[in-house]
């Protein structure tokens, strides 16, 4: 099969939607750099700074919106286009959730700035490190496209949920201990969770780059490692979580 | 069915978690239990010494919508043909193959053609209703095929007709009018009209709506839906969007081999072949 499109505007247009996905991709990552760097060297200048740029994700998420309106509109496009596009759509939505939590954790650095220094900051900034770097790599698999890539990048969003339910566990204690404690380690709960939900629309990124190159979903259960909501108490069965 | 199973190839290797459903790809048995009305066998067609169909295998459901698609010259209106045999009529051309119609063969030499063609009917490109009166277009095949006896049947099965190709209402005043003064649209529905009165089984047609203005296609295509209730209909179109509109299933031909047929969902979203792939989506060299 030709690569290209009897219709070359079509390819075009193509292209611009795909270099818009991963410009915008390139800023999330650089979100999520800024925040964690601005929680581990209590930043508040650059955590900021951080707070602003979210403006800018949520316009590429604008644009691809228009551009594959368009494209819907005035190409109807089938089989691998048409899983290209709606590829780039659901993508510009997960990317725009995942710079909204980065700008959140930036929020929440510039507040911790302000706070005495704890513990478990060390912890959170690993986590933050771990899902940088899924991020980076399911980002990798939808440029390429390499669907090994994606499909790796899916099952250790795993690594990601067993660290925020240790570091749950470890925020509590440290909030048991001392009272002073708890002001500083609720908003690292807070950041802890934002990582934990950037990570899982990593994962739902990582399922659309397989589908869109497959035609099939990435079936069997989602990799599932956190399991916060029962850390105090027993979980009613094993895998029951919804 | 030659080359089925390439796309696969082509495909990125990947190692899934877990299985994937596949949808029913490109066999050429039909996934759902439907009933098979037509199966052709190993169908070469020649013209001459050209050979312009290769060893096709294909089932078409009945009450179901086939659609064939692929570029000009890649042998669907060919299949098409053999399906009521309108090949016989070119000297040139030899058809090898098995072709059945509920299991009986359509090449027997001991079968009546003109009865063939009233169980698998027609309907062409350019809609070419006769020089006659519209009552006159519609009442011609139940008379000559003596499917009714006396004046009121023949009105009868004329309105009904009329009525199921959903032109009823537009011409029930002026049934005596020529069919040749209605507008495109009219006519093609006429011809519709005209090939169900015979109460065919199968209904073929070949590009239908080529002629047509968007409306007039879009009355037909609403037509072939509610047809499907009673027929097994294969329609030849060039427009894949037609194709995916009215059909549930998809083949798809290309240089006289069926490269590949399936669920018509899965053909436009996921097709197997490269050469599907290419053509559904305009990237044919």
């Amino acid at each position: 099969m030709a690569d290209q499109h009897i219709v070359r505007q079509f390819d075009e247009e193509l292209d611009e939607m795909r270099a818009v996905i991963a410009q915008m991709g390139g800023l999330v990552e650089q979100q999520m750099a800024n925040a964690i760097a601005a929680l581990g060297r209590r930043d508040d200048a650059l955590a900021r700074r951080c707070q602003e740029a979210d403006a800018e994700i949520d316009a590429m998420e604008d644009k691809i919106e228009a551009l594959t309106l368009r494209m819907l509109a005035l190409r109807q496009p089938v089989a691998l286009d048409l899983r290209a596009i709606l590829a780039a759509l659901k993508i510009a939505h997960d990317l725009e959730r995942m710079g909204d939590y980065a700008t959140n954790v930036a929020k929440r650095a510039s507040a911790l700035a302000q706070l005495p220094e704890v513990g478990p900051i060390n912890g959170i900034v690993r986590m933050g490190r771990l899902t940088h770097s899924v991020i980076k790599d399911v980002l990798d698999s939808y440029s390429e496209p390499n669907v090994d890539k994606a499909v790796a990048a899916w099952n250790r969003d795993q690594e990601i949920d067993q660290m925020y339910t240790s570091l749950f566990r470890e925020l509590l204690t440290y909030m048991m201990e001392d009272p002073r404690n708890i002001t500083p380690c609720a908003h690292l709960l807070f950041v802890a969770k934002n990582i934990e939900r950037i990570g899982d629309h990593a994962t739902n990124i990582a399922e659309t780059v397989y589908f869109q190159e497959m035609g099939t979903r990435l079936e069997g259960l989602r990799p599932k490692g956190d399991r916060t909501s029962y850390a105090v108490v027993e979980p009613p069965e094993p895998d029951a979580a919804p | 069915m030659s080359n089925t199973n390439q796309a696969t190839a082509a495909a990125p290797a990947a190692t899934p978690v877990a299985p994937t459903g596949d949808p029913s790809g490109g066999d050429p048995r039909p996934a759902t239990a439907a009933a098979v009305k037509i199966k052709a066998r190993d169908v070469n067609v020649y013209y001459g010494d050209k050979h312009a169909l290769k060893h096709v295998d294909l089932d078409i459901n009945e009450n179901e919508v086939t659609a064939l698609i692929g570029p000009s010259g890649c042998g669907k209106s060919t299949f098409l043909r053999c399906l009521n045999r309108m090949n016989d009529v070119i000297d040139s051309c030899r058809v090898i193959g098995d072709i059945t119609l509920d299991e009986a063969d359509i090449y027997d030499p001991a079968l009546d053609v003109v009865q063939l063609r009233a169980r698998v009917g027609m309907v062409f490109q350019k809609p070419n209703p006769f020089p006659k009166s519209i009552y006159d277009n519609v009442d011609y095949g139940p008379r000559i095929h003596g499917l009714a006896h006396n004046k009121g049947d023949i009105d009868d099965i004329v309105r009904q007709s009329l009525e199921r190709a959903g032109l009823l209402k537009e011409v029930h005043d002026r049934l005596d009018q020529p069919g040749t003064g209605l507008s495109g649209g009219q006519q093609q529905r006429l011809c519709i009209a005209r090939a169900i009165a015979v109460n065919p089984e199968v209904i073929l047609m070949d590009e239908p709506c080529s002629a047509l203005d968007p409306i007039a296609t879009a009355r037909i295509e609403e037509l072939i839906d509610e047809l499907r209730e009673n027929f097994t209909i294969v329609i030849v179109t060039h427009s894949m969007q037609q194709a995916a509109r009215v059909s549930q299933r998809t083949a798809f031909f290309h240089l006289g081999d069926l490269v590949e047929v399936g669920n018509t969902e899965q053909i436009f979203t996921n097709p197997k072949d490269s050469r599907t792939q290419g053509y559904i989506t305009g990237r044919f060299g």
